[in-house]
């Protein structure tokens, strides 16, 4: 809803942001190790990327592991040990520089400071530096003090990190605590009165409760509300388009057509798949066309339809083949071809504009667990970007084949994804960037990618 | 869980319809407000309960204070509400039981899906009654406790909805305070709020110092994070939303709905004559918005300072009947046009969109127009109506029908516990655009009974 842009027929671009934030916001973490700092700042920071916002995580640690080739020991971290305490201010600061670089020179709109950031002098730099350069700070903190929460954490990220390649099980876990151990003492978190000026969000336990303090502006505001509704329970989710279509057949893109045979032959396998599958509580949701609503019914489980997940509107390219409209419509093909993402059909939408729309339905499968969503190619590319944190660039070109469902497991701080094809044979929809997207190309160049049909 | 699939082919008499959004809640919820008196409570209720039901889900709001007033018909003073007054102590508890009838009513009989439980609630033991009564009858719960010891906000408070309150309509202002503060006082020897570490099974938002600080604790579902989300973004600060639609347009003066044209020479006129206006009226860092489509934006040109563009803004999706005139719709779309009038807020334009759709749609507009201080929305005749129906209140059968004249801008000003209304005509003629709903809405009706409201135009 933030980013937009208006098309005026004598071709002329016209771009009219709303405004999300005047000034660029630093996004500051606070918190001990093994809290889910950084687990925030890359969910958040794919999040926001996603709904249009440039965004960058600036992780100290890494900063840190660059400057010390080798990590020895948890003594590096030892808070009397006055080298090891040097090199982790200048790493700050480096990391400080990069971010002054992205927000006032590359054009980033949000920085996420990835650090424990755990004591009030450390934070206060960062106050000033922010407001020597104009941003605005957010700080985030997490704080838990459940063992088994902590533990599976350092199971899940710290035994791969580069830290501790070379150590077994054991010892990592050993010197991980101990790491930990060093910065508690030290440790001054967000403080009701005296940090009563800051705005803050402290997340506690994992989000069964939250502190909130002074949201500035909007971005602060959509901020809190996403992290309000993250949760690191382990679940699913499938996306799967509906099944082959009468128009996927024809070659016709957009409209409202029931499902061809082997379309229903795929709505079959997915009920058994599903049923294998056995999987606890799913929620099953589709559009509110035809051929989703088809798949779901053959499933035989109750399923909730959302609008949101319609396929791209077409506009006045609805239900045409590629030939035709090349035929009626070479100047508008070719200005697709060129920006896929940003391009809108006429009286219709693009793909910038199926993620305002989708954007609820994220926040709902960031609150759910177990969820099968039976939706369209251009809707399945922008869900499967937003897990799989691909740009604006790879987007449109994301292959969702027809029959083949995608199994994604939120794992470490990213998503694991399984494609699995259910043997049922479906026309190829997936329409490639062809070389030539020149106003002027000849058909034959504009064609050269289209998928056979019938 | 809607599972109803349109049949095209069918002949149909009732329109049938599937909302855009699956509804999320499976049990009901109870919102129980808590704080002293003169923190806002009402407020945050009757402003949550309009969200809520313009969005979609059925609230309503139960004031226990109302209920007080039915039984005890004339109010003397605070000592009613002194903490030793078993008498009083006795009709008050009964007043709380009795609302809480009255919403079990509500989830059983009336489909409610929210009720708001609108009082003081400041006693451990009282929110014990009600979340025995919660549990007893599966219904879930959500306190919203209100916490502010800034005096200036509380005597400000005072002025604005206690002095008119029907229990101090014999006094006057001085003799009011007076008593209301004492009335104050009565609640803070017991009040005790929900505690961080007792209450911590609970689901609640504390809410300090009308929204500097929030504690969000266990939220359960959907509709309570939808409801933290609102009341994080509200605030108390005075502003005036400014609401009109484009200018005229060509398309406007031919009959025809929907399309992308631009303004007409009046509705240029008008344009001007806005920007004439605005500049008179003054305002403050006003932020202007349009929506995507060539009327709204000429209209923001000729006013001369910066706006922004929402999509989200645009006009409602007519679908197949885009351009048409309502006589072209009665012709070659009949069935569709009756069955529009049978149900304007559900019924949705074959590949196109209902005033249902649009509110969904207008949903992020909202939630960012209070967040925002002074704005001037320049939009469209069914987005107009619905976001009049949000600051007015209306139901969903009033809002496709609600007046929304060309050349016209509403001035809303929050006040109380809702909004004033002003209506300034800009004196530049255009036509009407308002098509009443007809008497006769059967699908067999006569061509002349559907056309009958249809407004004039070239």
């Amino acid at each position: 809803m933030m980013r937009n842009t208006s098309r005026f027929r004598d071709g002329q671009d016209r771009e009219g942001t709303v405004c999300m934030t005047n000034c660029p916001t630093l996004i500051v973490t606070v918190g001990l190790p093994a809290r889910g700092k950084t687990y925030i700042s890359k969910k958040l920071t794919r999040y926001l990327n996603w709904i249009g916002v440039p965004t960058k995580e600036f992780n100290v640690g890494q900063y840190r592991r660059e400057c010390v080739k080798i990590y020895k020991s948890f003594e590096f971290f030892r808070p009397d040990n006055e080298e090891g305490l040097k090199i982790r201010k200048q790493c700050a600061l480096a990391a400080l520089n990069d971010v002054r670089q992205y927000l006032s020179v590359e054009g980033g709109q949000v920085a996420v400071f990835d650090a424990t950031n755990t004591t009030r002098e450390r934070r206060a730099t960062i106050v000033r530096f922010a407001e020597q350069n104009g941003y605005k700070v957010f700080f985030v903190e997490s704080v838990c003090e459940d063992p088994n929460v902590i533990a599976e954490n350092i199971v899940q990220v710290k035994l791969g990190s580069p830290d501790y390649t070379d150590c077994n099980t054991e010892e990592a876990i050993q010197d991980f605590m101990k790491r930990i151990k060093c910065y508690e003492n030290s440790y001054q978190p967000l403080d009701e009165n005296l940090d009563r000026e800051l705005s803050y969000i402290k997340i506690m336990n994992v989000g069964q409760r939250y502190l909130v303090n002074r949201v500035l502006d909007h971005i602060q505001s959509r901020i809190v509300y996403y992290l309000m509704n993250i949760h690191i329970t382990p679940r699913s989710i499938y996306l799967c388009r509906h099944g082959e279509s009468d128009f996927n057949v024809r070659g016709c893109i957009g409209g409202d057509t029931g499902l061809s045979p082997r379309g229903k032959e795929f709505a079959q396998c997915l009920g058994r798949f599903i049923q294998d599958q056995n999987i606890k509580d799913l929620k099953v949701w589709t559009s509110q066309m035809k051929r989703t609503i088809q798949t779901a019914e053959a499933l035989g489980v109750p399923y909730e339809q959302w609008k949101a997940l319609n396929e791209i509107d077409a506009g006045v390219c609805e239900e045409m083949m590629y030939e035709e409209i090349q035929e009626h419509y070479p100047l508008e093909f070719a200005l697709r071809d060129q920006d896929k993402y940003r391009y809108r059909y006429p009286k219709g939408e693009s793909y910038e504009d199926l993620v305002q729309r989708l954007e609820p339905v994220i926040m709902e499968l960031e609150r759910q667990e177990n969820v099968l969503v039976i939706c369209h190619q251009a809707v399945m590319r922008c869900l499967l970007a937003y897990f799989l944190d691909k740009s604006a660039e790879e987007l449109p070109y994301l292959k969702c084949p027809l029959h083949t469902v995608l199994k994604l497991t939120p794992v470490a701080y990213g998503c694991k994804v399984e494609s699995i094809y259910l043997n049922v044979e479906a026309v190829n929809t997936h329409r490639d960037k062809p070389e030539n997207v020149d106003i002027s190309r000849l058909p034959e160049e504009a064609l050269l990618t289209v998928p056979a049909h019938y | 869980m809607e599972r109803r699939e349109k049949a095209v082919m069918r002949k149909r008499t009732r329109y049938e319809s599937t909302a855009s959004v699956p509804q999320f809640t499976n049990s009901p919820t109870m919102i129980v407000m808590i704080g002293l008196p003169a923190r806002g409570k009402t407020y945050i209720s009757k402003k949550l309960t309009r969200y809520l039901n313009w969005i979609g889900v059925p609230t309503r709001v139960f004031n226990v204070g109302q209920y007080r007033r039915d039984a005890v018909r004339t109010y003397k003073s605070f000592e009613f509400f002194r903490p030793d007054n078993e008498e009083a102590m006795k009709i008050r508890k009964a007043c709380a039981l009795a609302a809480l009838k009255d919403v079990f009513c509500y989830f059983t009989q009336d489909h409610g899906q929210v009720a708001v439980f609108d009082a003081t609630n400041t006693t451990r033991e009282r929110r014990e009654v009600i979340l025995t009564f919660a549990k007893e009858n599966g219904y879930k719960v959500f306190f919203v406790e209100s916490l502010c010891d800034d005096p200036e906000i509380i005597a400000e408070n005072i002025k604005q909805v206690k002095l008119s309150s029907p229990d101090y309509v014999n006094c006057d202002k001085e003799e009011a305070v007076t008593d209301f503060l004492k009335r104050i006082d009565c609640y803070k020897l017991t009040y005790v709020p929900l505690d961080d570490d007792k209450d911590r099974s609970l689901s609640y938002i504390k809410i300090f110092n009308v929204g500097s600080r929030y504690l969000v604790n266990q939220v359960q579902d959907h509709i309570q994070s939808r409801i933290v989300y609102y009341l994080m973004n509200i605030h108390v600060t005075p502003r005036t939303i400014y609401l009109c639609r484009h200018g005229e347009s060509e398309l406007n003066l031919l009959g025809r709905i929907g399309g992308d044209s631009g303004l007409s020479p009046r509705g240029t006129k008008f344009a001007a004559a806005l920007g004439t206006y605005i500049r008179g009226q003054c305002i403050p860092d006003l932020k202007i918005w349009t929506s995507h489509m060539r009327r709204t934006i000429q209209t923001a040109e000729a006013i001369g300072v910066p706006y922004e563009q929402w999509k989200a803004l645009n006009e409602i999706d007519a679908g197949v009947c885009e351009e048409m005139t309502y006589e072209e719709i009665q012709n070659h779309f009949t069935e569709e046009f009756a069955l529009r009038d049978q149900d304007k807020y559900r019924y949705r334009y074959p590949k196109g969109e209902s005033y249902e759709d649009l509110v969904q749609r207008l949903e992020p507009v909202i939630m960012e127009l209070e967040r925002q201080e002074n704005v001037l929305v320049i939009c469209h005749q069914a987005v107009m109506r619905c976001l009049l129906a949000y600051f007015l209140d209306k139901t969903s059968d009033e809002l496709p029908y609600l007046k929304c004249p060309l050349h016209t801008v509403m001035k809303l000003t929050p006040v109380a516990y809702g909004c004033e209304v002003e209506s300034i005509f800009l004196n530049i003629e255009a036509v009407n655009t308002h098509r009443d709903r007809p008497v006769n809405v059967d699908v067999d009706r006569d061509p002349e009974d559907a056309l009958l409201t249809v407004p004039e135009h070239n």
